[in-house]
């Protein structure tokens, strides 16, 4: 799982129907010290997460789908988490 | 899944049996700020995308669940138009 932040919302009305009532949000993954690592990406929302937020997200399908409630969804990233904080040694 | 705009598409004729009928599109992943990010590549499509639209694509496995219960070999479906995106950064 990798920490990012949530940048955007996105509105897609047509789409794969397994996307249907699903929240699509953008998020920037994030280095450890907070800053942007490569390019953002879509990811649903399973945890009711807002613009600004620092995030944990899943970057694999399986478990993407499953955050969704839905078998064999065509999805490959979840916000799983709101980060309170993160601390490092 | 991450946003991209159609640019193109692809016309095979000879081709794994399992993708006949499906629409070969060629992908041009974006940027929020809708700039280029990366090379563009081959996605099948799952949701009648066309020329110049923007969508966003799955990447690996999940990309053949929409032919679900076929699997077509392919590692990029686009899975959404998208209306618009919003960001605040």
């Amino acid at each position: 799982m990798q920490i990012g932040r949530v940048i955007g919302t996105v509105v897609s009305t047509q789409k794969h129907r397994k996307f249907e009532g699903a929240k699509l949000l953008l998020v920037q993954p994030l280095n450890l010290d907070g800053t942007p690592r490569g390019t953002a990406l879509l990811a649903i929302d399973g945890v009711g997460a807002g613009v600004r937020e620092r995030v944990l997200i899943v970057l694999e399908g399986r478990a993407a789908g499953e955050s969704l409630g839905k078998k064999a969804a065509p999805v490959d990233a979840a916000i799983v988490g709101i980060v309170d904080r993160v601390d490092l040694d | 899944m991450q946003l991209a705009r159609v640019i193109g598409d692809v016309v095979a004729t000879r081709k794994d049996e399992n993708l006949v009928g499906i629409k070969l599109l060629v992908v041009q992943p974006l940027t929020p700020e809708r700039k280029d990010v990366g090379r563009p590549f081959v996605a099948v499509d799952a949701v009648g995308a066309g020329v110049g639209e923007e969508v966003f694509f799955v990447r690996g496995k999940e990309a053949s669940f929409p032919f679900y219960p076929v699997e077509p070999p392919v590692d990029a479906a686009i899975v959404g138009i998208v209306d618009h995106w919003d960001t605040e950064t």
